[in-house]
């Protein structure tokens, strides 16, 4: 029988939306499989979240250990090896922590690596076969995972639908005593907090986001008139603030902030799922690409395709002639 | 400082138009632009100016084609020392671990003190450099955006959800992968690379390399590429046609029925 262990990230007592989404990612790989939560951490946050967690999954494994507070990937690895079994499946975030810890882990089992997944169709004899997207979310491919000698493999968070309510009532096995040697030659410092910048482009009801196709640094100002127009201010993809065009607090997105307008103009716009991952509330997405084939468009409402350094004015002085 | 950065020459996202072949199992190839993968410019930056403090040298490598060599002379040109090019027909078909197995491969013959590589590339996995520090038995740190160098062990920064920084402390000898933003990349001209035009590349193969053909390549890979397939998105947009007037003046009416006038 197929065993899958999922880890489920917390902070603060709080479990991640991926936690719900899981159980359905499981179901999909192997609707017989057993399936497994598995948490690290110490304290009350951990046994909070381990306890809400048996309303979703049949077995909640928990590894309590002051080394484990903060989740370094180093650390949890290590704990992670003296209690996964081998020939497991063991599913985590495609996320900043999943991306750290899931490769080395796969390794360390050597079990097959698969990232980013969005969907699974399912396990025929020992291969899996599942969907991811690459080039930037331009294209989607299939891939097959040889899975017998287990795997580690990262989901995209939202690719799955979340389970609701109570859908299990298991209970919470300690492990802790199982964890081993969780000394590291990575030491966690300290979290320093994103600075906060001029201008606070969550609390906006429209926004204009630019992206790469902006081009050039001069034509930012052809955006900064169409949110004067707009009523409203300018916000980004990353490009733009690694080229320190726009400040870090512009950046949509989820290594930026997390926005909730009522309209999203997204001008010279990709759609990479990092910079959609900071997009909520389900907003009127307007995008405006030369690209015609541009991801963004299956996700938008309204697309054009256009050059948005001819488009933008032309729009600015429509809006200021009504 | 010995700093090894591990590069791709992967398809120029910004300058093409994917499209599949007529079999529909693959891109349509024929036209593709491609480019040294954005995040490792970023990481070749860092390394650049980490050894103009500390002295040392920077090495590229990659594991590609023939045509790969071209990345390499272009990383070489914003200052890399030397270049080396691990190819073979067995590597084809390699997997994330197939990759990071030719790489270490060559790791083991020299010394480094850090070895850097993009947080991800085309296939957006992001896995090499994980699994490279797995099997060398060294630290890791992935995102990282920003790097201070001390004696025997440095500081980085990894980038995480929201922009906040996790600040570690690490060990060397270690893997790094570098995520975008770290630094401002320079810029290469041609006169850059027509200077680097004659410098000899190492060439290496699987058996310069020791290593067994079933280790790499399709068949060492757990994890492959069965096709490429246009995913069933819903709807999508409501694409907006005509001349520009008409389509500004639709756009209006939407914008101003949903609130965003
Ligand atoms: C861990 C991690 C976290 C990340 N976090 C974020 C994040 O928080 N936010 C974020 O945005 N990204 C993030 N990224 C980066 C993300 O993967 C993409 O690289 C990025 O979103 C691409 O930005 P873009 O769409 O502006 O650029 P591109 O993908 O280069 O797209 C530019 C688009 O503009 C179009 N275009 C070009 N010129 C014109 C023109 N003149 N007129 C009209 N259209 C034009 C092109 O057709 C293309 O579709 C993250 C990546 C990683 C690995």
């Amino acid at each position: 029988m197929t065993q899958i262990f999922a880890y489920i990230p917390f902070s603060n007592g709080v479990a991640e939306d991926v936690a719900m989404e899981f159980p359905a990612a499981a179901a999909k790989i192997d609707k017989t499989a057993s399936l497994t939560a598995v948490l690290t951490g110490s304290g009350p946050d951990l046994d909070k979240v381990a306890n809400e967690m048996t309303g979703l999954y049949a077995e909640v494994i928990k590894i309590d250990n002051t080394a484990l507070v903060y989740p370094n990937a180093e650390v949890v690895r290590k704990a992670l090896l003296n209690i996964i079994p081998a020939g497991a499946i063991v599913l985590a975030a495609h996320n900043t922590f999943g991306m750290d810890l899931a490769p080395g882990l796969s390794i360390k089992m050597n079990a097959a690596y698969a990232a980013d997944i969005v969907n699974f169709d399912g396990v025929e004899g020992t291969t899996l076969k599942a969907s991811r997207q690459e080039l930037g979310g331009a294209v989607s491919t299939h891939v097959a995972v040889d899975v017998s000698s287990g795997a580690v493999i990262t989901i995209r968070p939202g690719s799955f639908t979340a389970v609701e309510g109570k859908t299990a009532s298991g209970s919470v096995v300690d492990k802790s005593g199982n964890a081993g040697d969780l000394s590291a030659k990575r030491k966690f410092l300290e979290i320093v907090q994103a600075e906060v910048g001029d201008v606070d482009i969550t609390k906006a009801d429209v926004l204009v986001s630019i992206g790469r196709g902006i081009e050039e640094q001069e034509n930012i100002e052809i955006a900064e008139e169409l949110a004067k127009a707009m009523k409203t201010v300018v916000s980004c993809s990353r490009p733009i603030v690694d080229a320190k065009w726009l400040e870090k607090g512009r950046q949509v997105g989820t290594s930026g902030k997390t926005v909730k307008p009522k309209v999203y103009m997204a001008m010279g716009i990709s759609g990479s799922f990092q910079h959609l991952g900071g997009l909520k509330g389900n907003p009127f997405i307007v995008a405006v690409n030369k690209n015609p084939k541009a991801p963004i468009f299956q996700v938008a409402d309204i697309g054009i395709v256009a050059n948005i350094i001819e488009f933008m004015p032309e729009l600015t002085s429509a809006i200021n002639d009504l | 400082m010995e700093i090894l950065v591990c590069v791709k020459r992967v398809p120029d996202t910004a300058e093409n138009e994917f499209e599949l072949n007529s079999a529909g199992n693959d891109l349509d190839r024929g036209d593709l632009v491609y480019s040294v993968n954005e995040w490792d410019n970023y990481a070749v930056e860092e390394a650049i100016q980490i050894v103009d403090k500390t002295g040392g040298n920077v090495t590229v490598i990659t594991v590609g084609d023939g045509e790969s060599e071209e990345v390499l002379r272009r990383e070489m040109a914003m200052g890399a020392n030397n270049g080396i090019l691990l190819s073979d027909d067995a590597f084809g078909g390699s997997d994330g671990k197939g990759i990071a197995t030719i790489l270490k491969a060559e790791i083991e013959k020299g010394k480094y003190d850090l070895i850097l590589t993009g947080a991800q590339a085309d296939e957006g996995a992001g896995q090499v450099g994980g699994m490279l520090a797995a099997m060398l038995d060294m630290p890791y740190a992935s995102l990282v955006n920003k790097i201070e160098v001390g004696e025997g062990t440095i500081k980085v920064g990894r980038e995480i959800e929201g922009g906040n920084q996790e600040m570690n402390e690490i060990t060397l000898p270690c893997v790094l992968s570098i995520q975008t933003g770290i630094n401002e990349p320079r810029y290469v001209g041609i006169r850059g690379i027509r200077k680097v035009a004659s410098v000899e590349i190492p060439v290496k193969s699987a058996s310069d390399l020791g290593l067994a053909a079933d280790s790499v390549g399709k068949t060492g890979a757990k994890t492959r590429r069965i096709d490429y397939f246009t995913p069933d998105m819903g709807v999508g947009a409501e694409m907006l046609e005509g001349s520009t007037d008409e389509i500004i003046a639709k756009l209006i009416e939407k914008l101003k029925a949903k609130g965003g006038l």
